[in-house]
């Protein structure tokens, strides 16, 4: 499945890295690496930190989901 | 504009085309969908690949932790696009509406969006270009081919530009324990986009992470051996280097050449277009059915005294392409100017380092909280008396406050107290931005005056 | 009604179950002075922006005397230097980051992860527990024990000390919550001789770990040697106790919340029963709907700020009440209502800025699996009493019982 973060918004929480950490990582204290490309099997532990981002920056295209459902997962409001 | 009745059939049935099919022009795409639009959607793009995202070439793929091909960006379900990918747009005919391509073929638009970006300034010596182990960043392809290479443990690595990608590659080449030159002919890393002040900090950042990092150098030749290999490269203080391996980081050239003769306003220095991303034609009248986003548009900003600011950031692309498609299907009274404030982040050495506003325009800097030494630190950048960007170096949690304080043009220098606020932040510093009239290497944010036919150019500066 | 009338209502326990008319009523004036030094933040976007704001200080040192953030008074008289809850930076962030080290991420990412496994089997025992029983009071059942027990294990607590440890966290618990009528003196006694007695025994048991350190988070606390050097005693004592007292309390009511708003809202629980994975958004909205930390009391000004058409004065005591930003209708559509589908949710409810929860991910992961083995295995549950009997405290604010009947276990 395809994510990506928007690094603007990011501001280090680090939630994604303490719940998905197969595929986001920290690089020192507040820097974000991640893979753009989780693999299915890593999609429940994506979408545990894609929902658990205090500043919801982490969009992800999921092709499991209900019909609908990515439009508005990529619509973010600020 | 015209008649409601007309703007109901564009939304409806009308013909969009969208030239560039990177990060805004995807964005664009779906904020087209996303507000209605039911016509025809056609997207073009010189890559053969889908829209992806670029940050991770020079961070993620380079260490090996992500893969260059897989890097494309997330797109919304039912986009219904019309994708000619693979072939570059080679003319604009905007009498007749539309545009020609690279293989013979032409597209028809009742709106056109052009998002056709930057790619990497080539190193100028085409012969010297050509040698292997010459390389440059930009695209997935230029990320698997550098991949490649630091993968098979070249002896060194020569950096020559120390803009953002240029520290971004040279942190990567470390992190994987690759000895690393960097070859940057200003005064320091970063220098032209956050100047002399942290550009210093971002020195000391390099060199403690076992950069060999030369400032106030050129590189002035490279030489192959008689394979044609990159064995040696010259610099501009007499020495040579033995190396395997150069990226050129010399910044980005703006793709407008196709646009050549179509009596757009675009050049070097991109397209200008109005606050609401409308394209300026050569005699300077907006156009009305060509709109412009992304790192190729240059606009007027209010919060930056309207001057044209060219942004090459990726919260730009995706603000403006989401302004671009709204007021591409809107009428004249619904429309929306681009008002983003300017931002920014690197990942290099560990650190993360974010920037909000526009700091090559600062005359000052202070460091508001923490200290330069320990590399932890919000600096905040002054011009005519207010506050006009920050930047922090691992303090990204305060920086929302601190573009507030542009936003409301507040005074500078602070003189309110704060926390963390150190002997070194009582008073600010000269910024320390280099004579906008020499180059630096890869700036990213271009100030251009208040013409909007501005085509003046040699070498892209940090600004001027 | 008045401003001070107000406030002393949200304190009164006579509106502990539901202070949110209360909370609407404080956001028609978004910030509201108290008396001359307290001001009280009860809008979203005015208490997100204090939050980011480094004019604002947790260090109780700069109020001023007279400012009135006394809720959470105990702390003032420890032996200890203040936690990083209460410090700023540079201080503050040298030592969560210290604090972090042996936590999360960049240097343990796996720590929380792989505890999922742990949590899971400590929340089956507990619900196993319950045996034929056919009445259980989720608190003292389920939400106090649990915690406590994650805690123990992740400082590494031996097992056997485990009880005790339980008993010293229940009474610091009960001091931050005196029941009405109790004697304050001996209420503070109590609690000071059970602080006490936790710092000697956290003591001991950093002695034990600096000789024979295990893979344990105070193992590693007390062994550091990164960029920031040690802790000294007195860092690591308040550390733990940190993380002890902060991390409990407000899991306890995160779980027992959840728990009473499902079986108020029982189309939700059938959902979660049907699916597990409901139960990730559905903590975040529980986060908005029913924060375990209803207002951060013990914020200062560092220097006048002009807020919302109001200028809060230096010293000034600023009092952000979170659980009200998280039902400002000016950010949350309807936000009354309890909506697990509601997208967007930046909730309040682990603060946001460099003092965002520590815990929070453990305290997600902590709610999720406790929640969905509740919902999953209590056949027809019902609440007992509606409203519950709820705590005294207005900070941590939360049922101190809350019975529920059902027919049976499911396995």
């Amino acid at each position: 499945m395809r994510l990506v973060v928007d690094l603007n918004r990011c501001q280090g929480y680090a939630q994604c890295a303490f719940l998905a950490p197969d595929v986001f990582a920290m690089h020192g204290e507040e820097s974000l690496l991640y893979n753009p490309h989780a693999e299915a099997a890593q999609r429940e532990q994506v979408l545990r930190a894609a929902t658990a981002c205090p500043v919801q920056a982490i969009l992800v295209e999921d092709p499991d989901a209900a019909p609908g459902a990515a439009e508005d997962e990529l619509s973010h409001v600020r | 504009m015209s008649g409601d009745g007309a703007l109901e059939r564009l939304r409806r049935e009308g013909r969009i085309v969208i030239v560039g099919a990177s990060l805004a022009g995807l964005r664009a795409a779906e904020t087209l969908r996303k507000e209605g639009f039911t016509g025809s959607l056609t997207l073009i793009g010189d890559e053969p690949h889908e829209p992806y995202d670029r940050p991770p070439l020079s961070k993620q793929v380079l260490l090996g932790h992500a893969s260059a091909d897989r890097t494309e960006l997330p797109r919304m379900r039912g986009l219904d696009a019309d994708w000619r990918l693979g072939v570059a747009a080679a003319g604009l005919d905007m009498a007749d509406r539309r545009v020609r391509l690279a293989d013979g073929d032409e597209v028809e638009y009742d709106r056109l969006l052009i998002t056709t970006g930057v790619r990497a300034r080539p190193w100028p010596h085409p012969a010297e270009a050509e040698l292997d182990g010459v390389f440059v960043l930009r695209t997935r392809d230029d990320a698997a081919r550098l991949q490649r290479r630091l993968a098979a443990s070249p002896r060194r690595v020569l950096v020559i530009g120390a803009g953002f990608t240029g520290s971004e590659i040279a942190s990567a080449c470390r992190e994987r324990g690759l000895p690393v030159t960097v070859a940057e002919r200003g005064a320091a890393p970063l220098v032209g986009a956050l100047g002399g002040v942290i550009g210093q900090v971002a020195a000391e950042l390099q060199r403690a992470h076992g950069v060999d990092l030369r400032c106030g150098i050129m590189v002035t030749g490279l030489e192959g051996d008689s394979a044609g290999r990159l064995r040696r490269a010259h610099l501009s203080d007499g020495t040579t280097l033995d190396t395997d391996v150069a990226v050129v980081s010399l910044g980005a050239t703006r793709n407008t050449e196709w646009l050549a003769g179509s009596g757009l306003g675009a050049g070097p220095r991109g397209i200008a277009c109005d606050a609401g991303c409308r394209a300026f034609d050569v005699r300077g009248i907006v156009t009305d059915d060509v709109f412009v986003a992304g790192d190729v548009a240059r606009s007027p900003h209010a919060i930056f005294g309207y001057q044209f600011l060219s942004l090459e950031h990726w919260g730009n692309a995706v603000a403006q392409a989401a302004t671009a498609a709204h007021n591409m299907i809107s009428s004249s009274s619904e429309r929306r100017p681009h008002l983003w404030v300017p931002a920014f982040w690197s990942s290099q050495f560990g650190v993360n380092i974010k920037s909000v506003g526009v700091p090559s325009l600062g005359e000052e800097v202070i460091v508001a909280q923490g200290s330069l030494a320990e590399r932890r630190f919000t600096g905040v950048y002054g011009y005519q008396d207010r506050v006009i960007a920050a930047v922090s170096f691992d303090q990204t949690k305060w920086l929302e406050f601190y573009q507030r304080q542009i936003e409301t043009a507040a005074p500078f220098p602070p003189e309110y107290s704060s926390v963390n606020r150190r002997p070194e932040g009582l008073r600010p510093v000269p910024a320390d931005f280099p004579d906008p009239s020499l180059p630096t290497h890869g700036p990213s944010v271009t100030v251009s005056g208040y013409s909007p036919t501005d085509q003046r150019i040699t070498f892209t500066p940090a600004r001027g | 009604m008045t401003q001070e009338t107000l406030l002393r209502q949200i304190i009164d326990y006579d509106n502990r179950a539901d202070p949110y008319p209360l909370y609407a009523e404080l956001r028609k004036t978004p910030v509201r002075q108290e008396g001359d030094e307290l001001f009280v933040v009860s809008t979203y976007w005015e208490i997100k922006s204090l939050l980011h704001d480094p004019r604002i200080s947790s260090d109780a040192r700069n109020l001023s005397p007279g400012a009135a953030g006394t809720l959470l008074q105990e702390e003032e008289a420890s032996p200890l230097p203040p936690s990083f809850l209460r410090l700023d930076p540079p201080e503050h962030d040298r030592l969560r980051r210290m604090t972090m080290r042996p936590f999360g991420p960049p240097e343990t990412p796996r720590r929380i992860h792989n505890m999922r496994g742990e949590l899971a089997r400590i929340v089956t025992d507990l619900i196993d527990g319950f045996g034929d029983r056919k009445q259980v009071d989720i608190v003292d059942d389920f939400s106090y024990p649990f915690p406590v027990t994650v805690i123990c294990r992740l400082l590494g607590v031996p097992r056997e000390d485990e009880a005790r440890f339980h008993t010293w966290a229940d009474t610091i618990a009960a001091g931050l919550d005196p029941a009405p009528g109790q004697d304050a003196g001996e209420q503070h006694r109590v609690t000071q001789q059970a602080r006490t007695e936790l710092g000697m025994y956290l003591s001991g048991l950093i002695d034990e770990r600096s000789g024979a350190p295990g893979d344990d988070m105070l193992s590693e606390l007390v062994t550091q040697h990164g960029p920031d050097g040690q802790m000294t005693r007195a860092e690591l004592l308040s550390t733990a106790s940190l993380l002890l007292i902060a991390g409990h309390e407000t899991t306890v009511n995160l779980i027992t919340n959840g728990m009473l708003t499902l079986l108020r809202n029982p189309e939700v629980l059938g959902r979660l029963r049907e699916d597990a994975r409901l139960a990730v958004p559905l903590v975040e909205e529980l986060l908005r709907f029913e924060p375990p930390v209803q207002l951060l009391p013990q914020r200062t000004t560092l220097a006048d700020i002009d807020i919302a058409g109001t200028t809060i004065p230096e010293g000034a005591s600023v009092w952000l009440v979170l659980a009200s930003g998280n039902r400002d209708p000016q950010r949350f559509p309807d936000p009354d209502r309890f909506d697990p589908d509601r997208k967007d949710i930046q909730h309040l409810g682990f603060g946001s800025g460099i003092h965002n929860c520590f815990g929070a991910p453990l305290a997600r992961l902590e709610a999720q699996l406790a929640l969905t083995e509740l919902t999953r295995r209590l056949d027809g549950p019902r609440l007992v009493e509606d409203p519950p009997p709820y705590r005294q405290n207005a900070v941590l604010r939360g049922p101190r019982h809350l019975n529920v009947a059902f027919d049976g276990l499911r396995s």
